[in-house]
């Protein structure tokens, strides 16, 4: 009974990381961030490669670190 | 050094180090020896997604559209994010029932219908054909850009003869690498392991191409990212050049990209194959969930810094779609170009080979053969094997692909941009994913839906975005696009239904998947599905069901030996000799005799694999008398299962709790055995303990009761002694009674503040003459005075006299010592009686806390005077523990011996000035 236990609690755990991916890659963010006072080319790029690099580093975490149970 | 011989040898020289890498990888693959069985490998060939599309094209959307370019590889972040739950399920159901090709994987969700499975392969080969010739493009124009700089590259192309042409040679070039290593077996299910591995070799070579550029560019031609920005920032043309603003359609268009990405990266041809088809083990998708995601960001890092590099130098940069190559070129370099060039021709050959082996796979399953099956002439030529037949006609597919792609690239390329044309394409390969994803889920969708919603919203997608590329190219009027067909404004491809203003491929999604979904859904409420069709679905629909079995759902008879022949004439011998060793364990082939039914689903699966799962049913039909088990055995097998499952889970659990009820009666029970142990033991003891006293109390009274002249001086000693014993065993029963008191917990004990220095005193006076008559020193040091504390007078006086006594008992013989000392201890107050005897081993200290434990002494005969009852300590234990203190054993500090301490918390301050005196008074009374 266990490791279906852990398992759903991993299911539920990807189930809420991608909701969290849509949220940081769909408008009402990508506006905000788009019209905060702008530096140089403006905010937008640096947060894309942020929010992707924090996406794929959760990412890793889940998925490896119940593999290596 | 750019001179064609160098550039020509170079790039044909990397093509013959990945033939090398392919026969390496097929070698091992033969041997055992997988190269690709890991997850790496996996995600690294996952990575043909990245085209030359990305290679040279992003750096040009980045440089029109902003950041618009990183949705194209968002979408499949967030596809991978599900790669362990939608990719899986796809991965399971292709291995099991031997699944080639998307189209295949379509058609058989669907009943295996051979129409809808050439249906889709029809709509990928459209839809596809612009995509590869993109590929031949980017390599033809990549090449005259680093023949021709610093003179521009479009011009030259149109002069030459087509011989010259050299995309044209690339094409058959990777036609006779992907016939050596994508069509060696028969069978497409197998996988192609030498390619994947040379596909996951040149992802490897782009991505370093890519950045080896992008470090150049950031770090030489500029003094590292700061700077780079620091110059954009002082050009007021590129200040909104990365902002929402130009992104095309602007929020809506970002999502609408978002979803095209995402549903393309799913349903492109070339995707579906290195997913699912060449998936070596399902436990890969969970490194390449993240890996390539990784991948994909790390060659995207530097795609900003270059678009805006290339900006800001201008003219001399070019068209932004080289600027990849230009950018190198004008700083004067030679090496890094040819780098870059071939990590274009890397992105560019890796998509070919793996599209063209999944197309010409759809084109000779889904297309050809349905054909071939049909035609009475060739089912009639039973004796010639079809085998051959099967690869030369994946063989011509491969070659008229490529030419297809060709002459697409040749005839209509040069008026789209790289991007443009990929993202057509997107748009058609992701017009499968209804179909696909609705029903990979929902155990309802109809062929019927699923073939009305394809063909519409394939049509939709030809309208809005397929047929203005046409107007563009100069083949139709641009009027359709600007005025609608026969002047109708609201028909406009680019503006259907008066919807204006949204960027090209968010509106031609919008519309196709509205009018694809809408009649899947709408269609399938309404239509019967297929008893095949339904039990396909649930198949599907419960793939990730532990317990389903797809083996022997035949129920039809056939006899062994039509079944060999048939394989046979479909397999070569090889392989049916395989398909019936596998199952002839158990059954030795006997050509007269039925077919057992997991002999007839082997012989289906292989088929399928080779031939695809709509043919593969059509043979098998052919020589099977009977019909394959229907939805409702299907369903009643499932249902079995889940509800043997749901039992099973809820037996165990009521195992489980019977299991620890179990264990808390066997502890119990043991708590009780044992009790009854100690209360036998207390009985044997406590009657051991008063028959002593009695024996000598009765022995004296005989005597004085029979020997009636006795002197007065012995009978005053006999009856002395008598009356001793009986206060001996007064105190005894006293005792006996204290502990069951205690024990039973209806001690009564009367707790009130009261001085600990004034009690030791008291109780120090009252066992004076005792010390006295043996000798005894004691030394007494109160260091508080008074040491209030919370308890029983009597009852503590009682504690305290009995380790006087004890102390007393076990000082030593000659020169009996004990010492009392009162001190404070934190918010404690601590009274130790310490005697200068033997002392108490460590093992020893708890035990002497037991009743009736004597301590035994080494060597030592019993002494003159008794030691007690053994009944003192675990009473005066008790009585201390129900005043919230604690008493306990350690060695004595200054005289050596025993020490006993007890504890007691102090009593809180406000009232002990008042309280003392009434105690002190107590005391002495």
């Amino acid at each position: 009974m266990k490791p279906s236990g852990a398992q759903s609690r991993k299911a539920e755990r990807l189930i809420a990381l991608v909701a969290i991916t849509l949220l940081l890659f769909c408008p009402p963010l990508i506006i905000v961030v788009d019209r905060l006072p702008s530096f140089s080319v403006g905010w937008l790029p640096l947060y894309l490669f942020i929010a992707w690099a924090v996406v794929i580093g959760l990412t890793a975490w889940l998925m490896e670190h119940r593999a290596g149970r | 050094m750019r001179t064609d011989p160098i550039i020509l040898g170079t790039a044909f020289g990397y093509l013959a180090l990945l033939f090398v890498v392919a026969a390496w990888g097929d070698r091992r693959a033969e041997q055992g020896r997988s190269l690709i069985g890991s997850p790496t490998v996996y995600a690294l060939s996952i990575a043909v997604y990245c085209t030359a599309w990305t290679f040279y094209g992003s750096v040009g959307r980045a440089a029109e559209h902003g950041p618009s370019f990183l949705l194209i590889y968002l979408g499949p972040t967030l596809a991978m994010l599900l790669a362990p739950s939608v990719i899986r399920k796809m991965v399971r159901i292709a291995a099991r029932q031997r699944i080639t090709s998307i189209a295949d994987f379509i058609s058989a969700r669907y009943g295996k219908n051979t129409t809808l499975g050439a249906l889709v392969a029809l709509m990928a080969l459209i839809s596809i054909t612009p995509y590869i010739a993109l590929q031949l493009k980017a390599i033809t124009v990549s090449h005259a850009v680093l023949i021709n700089y610093p003179h521009t590259a479009d011009t030259t192309l149109i002069d030459e003869r087509f011989w010259m042409d050299k995309s044209l040679w690339i094409a058959l070039v990777l036609a006779v690498f992907i016939i050596l290593f994508g069509t060696r077996h028969l069978d497409a299910s197998e996988r192609h392991e030498g390619m994947v591995a040379a596909i996951a070799l040149e992802s490897l070579v782009k991505l370093v191409a890519f950045m080896a550029v992008g470090i150049f560019v950031v770090f030489v031609m500029f003094e590292g990212p700061a700077a780079l920005f620091a110059e954009v920032a002082a050009t007021p043309a590129l200040m909104n050049s990365m902002s929402l603003d130009s992104v095309p359609g602007g929020a809506t268009g970002w999502v609408g990209m978002l979803a095209l990405a995402f549903l393309a990266f799913l349903t492109l041809p070339r995707q579906f194959q290195v997913l699912v088809v060449e998936n070596v083990d399902e436990q890969h998708l969970t490194r390449a969930s993240w890996l390539f995601p990784l991948y994909m960001l790390l060659i995207n890092l530097f795609v900003i810094p270059i678009a805006l590099a290339g900006l800001l130098l201008g003219v001399s940069a070019g068209d932004p779609d080289s600027f990849v190559l230009t950018l190198p070129l004008s700083a004067g370099l030679e090496g890094l170009p040819l780098l870059v060039f071939i990590g274009g021709l890397s992105a560019a050959t890796g998509m070919v080979i793996v599209e063209t082996i999944a197309l010409s796979t759809m084109v000779s399953n889904q297309l050809v053969m349905p054909l071939l099956l049909r035609s009475k002439r060739l089912h009639l030529s039973t004796k010639g094997e079809l085998a051959g037949w099967l690869l030369g006609i994946r063989r011509i597919a491969i070659v008229l692909i490529l030419l297809l792609g060709y002459l697409y690239h040749a005839l209509i390329g040069d008026s789209y941009s790289l991007v443009t044309i990929g993202l057509v394409s997107f748009a058609g390969a992701a017009q499968f994913a209804p179909a696909l994803l609705i029903g990979l889920y929902w155990r309802g969708a109809t062929r019927q839906g699923a073939t009305l919603g394809l063909i519409a919203g394939f049509l939709v997608w030809c309208y809005t975005l397929l047929l203005p590329g046409f107007a563009q190219s100069g083949w139709l009027s641009t009027t359709l696009l600007t005025e609608g067909p026969w002047g109708i404004a609201w028909l406009m491809p680019y503006g259907l239904f008066g919807l204006e203003n949204w960027d090209i491929y968010s509106h031609s999604l919008l519309w196709s998947m509205l009018a694809n979904i809408g009649l899947l859904v709408g269609v399938s409420l309404f239509t019967r599905p297929s008893p095949l069709e339904q039990t396909q679905a649930a198949l599907f629909t419960e793939a990730m069901h532990p317990n389903l079995q797809t083996t022997s759902l035949w129920r039809g008879q056939t006899t062994q030996g039509a079944l060999k022949e048939l394989l046979i004439r479909y397999l070569g011998v090889q392989t049916t000799q395989r398909v019936f060793r596998h199952s002839g364990s158990k059954h030795t082939f006997v050509p007269d005799e039925t077919a057992p039914p997991e002999l007839i689903t082997r012989s289906e699966q292989a088929l399928a694999g080779a031939l695809g799962s709509a043919s593969a049913r059509v043979l098998i039909n052919s020589v099977v008398r009977g019909e394959a088990l229907d939805i409702e055995a299907i369903l009643s097998i499932l249902d079995t299962t889940s509800q043997t499952i749901e039992y099973n889970r809820r037996l165990e659990q009521k195992s489980q709790e019977l299991a620890q009820i179990g264990e808390e009666l066997r502890s119990a029970n043991e708590r009780l055995r044992e009790l009854d142990r100690l209360k036998d033991e207390f009985v044997a003891m406590v009657s051991h303990e008063l028959r002593t006293p009695l024996t000598s109390i009765r022995a004296f009274a005989e005597i004085l009761r029979d020997s009636g002249q006795l002197p007065d001086e012995k009978r005053k000693h006999f009856l002395g002694v008598i009356v001793h014993e009986s206060q001996r065993l007064s105190r005894l029963i006293e005792e006996i009674l204290d502990l069951a008191r205690l024990e039973s917990g209806r001690l009564t004990l009367n707790p009130k503040p009261l001085d600990l220095a004034a009690l030791a005193r008291h109780s120090i006076n009252a066992i004076a003459h005792l010390h006295e008559e043996h000798g005894i020193a004691l030394e007494v040091t109160i260091e508080v005075d008074p040491a209030m504390v919370i308890g029983d007078h009597d009852r503590l006086e009682q504690v305290i006299i009995n380790l006087l006594d004890n102390a007393g008992k076990f000082a030593d013989r000659q020169q009996p010592k004990v010492r009392l000392a009162l001190y404070r201890h934190r918010r404690h107050f601590r009274l130790s009686v310490e005697d200068n005897g033997p002392g108490i081993g460590i093992e020893e200290r708890e035990r002497v806390f037991e009743k009736f434990h004597q301590i035994q002494q080494d060597g030592d005969i019993p002494q003159g005077r008794p030691k007690g009852s053994g009944l003192g300590l675990p009473i005066s234990r008790g009585i201390i523990a129900h005043l919230g203190g604690r008493l306990w054993v350690e060695d004595a500090k200054h005289l050596g011996g025993a020490c006993l301490t007890l504890e007691l918390p102090a009593a809180p301050d406000d009232n002990s000035g008042k309280d003392s005196h009434l105690v002190k008074d107590n005391g002495s009374a």
